[in-house]
């Protein structure tokens, strides 16, 4: 794992809270594999399923000296661990009350976004597609019209499945992507993260580069008007015809 | 005493701490979150802290996951 936060070039890494079992302990903890000096850490409050436990989680975590930074996700729905917007709008009120940094976990909403922006979240990371779904961006208009009105940050989270995925969301002019399980059970981790890195860079350096825009019909890439003549001429020229 | 962890009794000497109990279950102090009796307790208290008859922890990591 951290040859793979290593070769990612990430800044942040996020953990989840879980209970721990007092019958089968030992091992290293997760935390020994993080260099808190160089990745911010980014509590989640995955497993929450309403703003109750999700603002309980992120207590515990920050009397325990976890960062003051979360990831809000209210996901009661266990099959599609789609965020709840009402209670997640709720935590987020009380959390950023509470003097917590608040980076909530949305759908491809943009009024939810434009609120959640107006409680003090301090980034919008609205889903590509379900977790651990590796189906890539299947929000491409929703993201559009966040990524054009938000003033904070936009986090495309969850779905990215391949570095592809993580270049066009930078594409359309997302600041950043939240990866995990495409790169946590790809055979390779490291490869894989250092491959997102790329996609990352890729899409970020095109946006900047102001892409071409889309056409209806083909447009010559070369000039074809007087094709045959100029080819005609050049070959009646004395000048570069062989002697 | 008895106490309760993670919804399960345990017995515990008088007297001992949280730090204490988070050892005795081979487990890092650095590396634990507790609640007790429904709050949480700041890791600085871990060493201060007197479990009382009956106490309630809730015991958490860090795991991973996005």
């Amino acid at each position: 794992m951290r040859a793979a936060i290593e070769a990612s070039g990430t800044q942040m890494v996020t953990v989840a809270l879980r209970r721990i079992d007092l019958e089968a302990t030992g091992g290293p903890d997760i935390l020994e594999f993080i260099d808190r000096e160089r990745v911010q850490l980014l509590p989640n409050t995955s497993g929450a399923v309403d703003a109750e436990e999700a603002v309980r989680l992120a207590r515990l975590a920050r009397a325990a000296g976890l960062p003051d930074w979360v990831k809000l996700e209210v996901t009661p729905d266990p099959r599609y661990l789609l965020p709840d917007s009402v209670e997640t709008l709720r935590a987020a009120e009380q959390l950023v009350a509470d003097g917590f940094t608040v980076l909530p976990y949305i759908g491809a909403d943009p009024v939810l976004a434009k609120r959640l922006e107006e409680v003090g979240c301090a980034t919008v990371m609205p889903l590509g597609s379900w977790i651990g779904s590796n189906r890539g961006i299947r929000t491409r208009d929703g993201l559009q019209i966040i990524i054009e009105s938000a003033t904070v940050p936009v986090v495309v989270d969850a779905g990215l499945g391949a570095p592809s995925h993580a270049a066009e969301a930078m594409e359309l002019g997302a600041d950043a992507v939240l990866v995990n399980t495409a790169i946590a059970i790809a055979g390779d981790p490291v490869e894989m993260a250092a491959a997102f890195r790329l996609g990352v860079e890729a899409g970020r350096r095109a946006r900047r580069a102001r892409p071409a825009p889309e056409r209806g019909s083909a447009e010559a890439s070369s000039p074809l008007t007087g094709f045959l003549e100029r080819l005609h001429s050049s070959q009646a020229d004395p000048a570069v015809t062989s002697p | 005493m008895r106490i309760f962890a993670n919804g399960s009794p345990y017995d515990v000497d008088a007297g001992a701490t949280v730090t204490d109990f988070i050892r005795s279950r081979a487990l890092d102090p650095r590396f634990v979150v507790v609640e007790r009796n429904g709050e949480p307790l700041e890791r600085e208290r871990y060493d201060d802290v007197h479990l009382g008859e009956g106490d309630r922890l809730e015991l958490v990591r860090a795991v991973a996951g996005g």
